[in-house]
């Protein structure tokens, strides 16, 4: 049945997160971009809220609680709403985390999930990417070929988030005519992990070259064991969770906007009170409720397991890539050159929509 | 818990309401034109609606709200092809649905509500030189004795010539303004209530619009709707918010008909060029699309996106929560896709999307005017950008 509420779970956690963004990440997001990394203190408080280890099984330390996607999507846009590269310092490991959860088998989450079922940051990292323009991860070049009972890994992923601190990676490659994951550990022989030269968005965010040389893992290295994962599932997880984050920036921005085009007289009125500032914040408005029930749906539909999520992610994706991106880019022109400034948030916004819109990821639902 | 899946029960209520819908596929170019004639009650090989009623008894109390559904229901009834019957809003619930009941509805008094109930009422607020800016209504009313005289000129008055009455907009203090609006039932037939014509419409030519002239149009004291007489020295009279209350009804209802529309037109669509051998593969990533496929899924995604801000304004109304907001968000959305989404559609069939052989033509005629009846799009966004602004009617024209 359609319903647009959220769990009273979901609805409290959103407001500990809103206020958290609010109070917590935004005042020192300026600072942390400047600053090009971001401070640990902020990663040790956002895991006092237990985000990650929520869902992870109690026999493993976790919560127990449910894996849920629709919570994971109320989570980041909450904390997008507030900076999104701290955003994703602290959830980037849970794309790692739910993965496992999601497709793990019982020995592969007995290894991995206690590390991050308490209060102290533990780091992996889900490695997507690669170096190719025109990237797609149903054409992926780095490959696993089996040798023996195991794996031989060979590729480079590009842009792994927090690539510095994770211990392990979890490498999605090609095998076959497929996409399979498989979880790397950082000191495996022929791994390499080098600094990226830096990116246009969530620029504190380490991210990190990750070349694997004729890596060779044991069997027990694929994720799902024989079973397998199904790859499209755990990228459109990827895609919607940077969907949900820019739909919280795209809200922040909407709303640092509104109060500075009431303060701004420009020929003897406040800017708002002209139609051409006053009808682009009404369609910032309209977008962002859109796009959040695109995402929403998506990531609902993703955890039901609906035969049509992978669709509605598609759409979602599609939805939230366009207009989020015109948010952050009217936002940034109702400031006019203030806007242009690096004083204030509205470059720091653009660049981080087209950076979260582009990658698939660097946080999951 | 947030939940975007229709129940198996509503998902076939959804599927036959779209069948029965096209049942009259091969009528639909006769009357668009004739548009004019009115069809039989019922066509050769027309499937009506007593086959989708029965499936609503199946429904579970605890499924999708009423009217959140209706919505959804509206948007599948609107897509179809076939020959439609009055705005094809929603279902027809019998004969009293005309946009008038809505106004009696939400501010008639209970004796109203009860003498009027049964008819069909359309609702008369346009004139020449009046349309949005409804404060500067002309038509005047005046009390003499126990009546209330009529005068002025009405335009757009939509089913003006079907119903049986209108509930008229008309000034009885022009200098107070938007306080001095109050609303009339005039019955078909009163002296000195003249139908002056029937209109000829880029689309929905299945729904009549009239023009209206009152001249000395005598009515009793008790048609004044709500029956508030007073005129109040400061901001809107409860009538006129009563009336304005009706939109926050009807406006997710008017959206829903330009989504379907816009659903209409890219089913056509995908249909058409799926016999041509074109597909979006929906595994392909962005760079991997083709621009057709890239066009359809944009089209899917607007469409959709519009799709959820109308069921999600409906919903609030469902859960007796407020909606003005999103009643308008989801207008502004209903009235961009009943536009974009015919136009690219025909766009990506190229030059036989023209011709009177296929339907796909009709979809943007008929969609056009959900951007402009019931507050044009431009509208909607001055009613958002003063709720969000918290500017006033006044600070911000």
């Amino acid at each position: 049945m359609i319903d647009f509420d959220l769990t009273e779970e979901q609805a409290m956690i959103r407001e500990s997160l809103q206020g958290f963004a609010r109070e917590a990440l935004a005042p020192q997001a300026r600072a942390v971009d400047e600053a090009g990394e971001v401070p640990d203190a902020v990663i040790r408080q956002g895991w006092e809220f237990g985000l990650i280890a929520a869902a992870i099984p109690e026999q493993y330390g976790g919560g127990g609680g449910e894996r849920s996607c629709m919570t994971n999507a109320v989570v980041l846009e909450a904390l997008g709403g507030g900076c999104a590269s701290q955003g994703v310092a602290i959830m980037a490991p849970g794309q790692f985390v739910g993965a496992l959860i999601d497709f793990g088998t019982q020995e592969q989450q007995a290894e991995h999930l206690p590390r991050f079922a308490g209060a102290e940051p533990a780091f992996a990292s889900l490695a997507l990417q690669e170096g190719q323009f025109g990237f797609s991860a149903g054409a992926l070049r780095t490959t696993a070929t089996r040798k023996g009972n195991g794996w031989v890994l060979d590729g480079e992923k590009r842009l792994v988030p927090l690539g510095d601190r994770a211990g392990h990676f979890l490498v999605l490659a090609r095998e076959d005519d497929g996409a399979q994951a498989f979880i790397v550990p950082r000191d495996a022989p022929g791994v390499t992990v080098t600094p990226e030269s830096g990116t246009m968005g969530l620029k504190p965010v380490s991210q990190a070259k990750v070349t694997l040389e004729a890596v060779e893992l044991p069997g027990s290295a694929r994720l799902g064991g024989d079973a397998g994962i199904d790859a499209g599932k755990l990228v459109n997880q990827a895609r919607i969770g940077a969907c949900a984050m820019a739909v919280g920036l795209s809200r922040q921005a909407t709303d640092f906007a509104i109060p500075y085009a009431k303060e701004r007289v420009a020929f003897g009125e406040p800017i708002a009170k002209k139609q051409s500032i006053a009808f682009m914040l009404a369609d910032m408005h309209i977008e962002c409720e859109a796009m959040r029930w695109m995402v929403w749906k998506a990531a609902s539909l993703l955890e039901h397991g609906d035969p049509g999520a992978a669709k509605a992610c598609v759409l979602a994706q599609d939805y939230v890539r366009r207009k989020s991106v015109k948010i952050a880019d009217d936002a940034l022109q109702i400031f006019g050159g203030h806007g242009f400034i690096r004083d204030l948030p509205l470059e720091m916004w653009l660049r981080n929509a087209r950076t979260l819109t582009v990658l698939d990821g660097p946080v999951s639902v | 818990m947030a939940d975007f899946r229709f129940s198996e029960i509503d998902q076939q209520i959804l599927d036959k309401v779209v069948e029965v819908g096209n049942s009259t596929q091969g009528f639909t170019r006769y009357y668009e034109d004739h548009e004019h004639e009115t069809p039989p009650d019922r066509l050769e090989g027309e499937r009506g609606f007593e086959e989708v009623f029965p499936l609503f008894g199946q429904r579970r109390p605890d499924d999708t709200p009423m009217m959140t559904f209706m919505m959804a229901v509206s948007i599948a009834r609107g897509s179809a092809r076939g020959v439609v019957r009055g705005l094809g809003l929603a279902m027809p619930m019998g004969r009293a649905s005309g946009l008038g009941n809505a106004a009696l509805q939400s501010a008639g008094t209970p004796e109203q509500k009860a003498k009027w109930g049964d008819l069909f009422l359309a609702m008369s607020i346009t004139e020449p030189n009046v349309g949005s800016d409804t404060k500067a209504i002309q038509a005047t009313a005046h009390l003499d004795g126990d009546e209330w005289v009529l005068n002025g000129d009405k335009i757009f008055v939509t089913d003006g010539v079907k119903c049986d009455g209108a509930i008229v907009w008309a000034t009885i203090e022009k200098t107070a303004g938007r306080a001095g609006i109050k609303s009339f039932l005039v019955l078909k037939g009163t002296p000195g209530f003249d139908l002056v014509r029937q209109e000829r419409k880029l689309g929905i030519r299945a729904s009549d619009t009239a023009a209206y002239a009152f001249r000395d149009c005598r009515i009793p004291r008790d048609a004044l709707l709500g029956g508030d007489e007073t005129v109040p020295k400061e901001g809107g009279s409860a009538g006129y918010k009563g009336v304005m209350k009706t939109f926050n009804m009807t406006r997710p209802a008017v959206a829903s008909g330009g989504v379907a529309k816009a659903r209409g037109a890219l089913e056509f669509a995908k249909e058409a060029l799926a016999k041509e051998g074109v597909e979006v593969d929906w595994s392909r990533s962005f760079n991997q699309r083709s621009a057709v496929e890239q066009k359809l899924i944009e089209m899917e995604a607007d469409t959709e996106a519009a799709a959820l801000t109308v069921l999600h304004a409906a919903w609030l109304s469902d859960k007796r929560r407020p909606n003005n907001l999103e009643s308008s968000v989801c207008k502004a959305k209903g009235g961009e896709v009943c536009r974009t989404i015919p136009q690219g559609a025909m766009e990506v069939l190229g030059g036989m999307s023209v011709s009177h052989d296929h339907l796909i033509e009709k979809y943007l005629r008929d969609g056009r005017i959900t951007d402009i009846y019931e507050g044009t799009g431009q509208i909607q966004r001055l009613i958002i950008a003063r709720e969000i602004l918290g500017y006033s009617s006044e600070e911000l024209t």
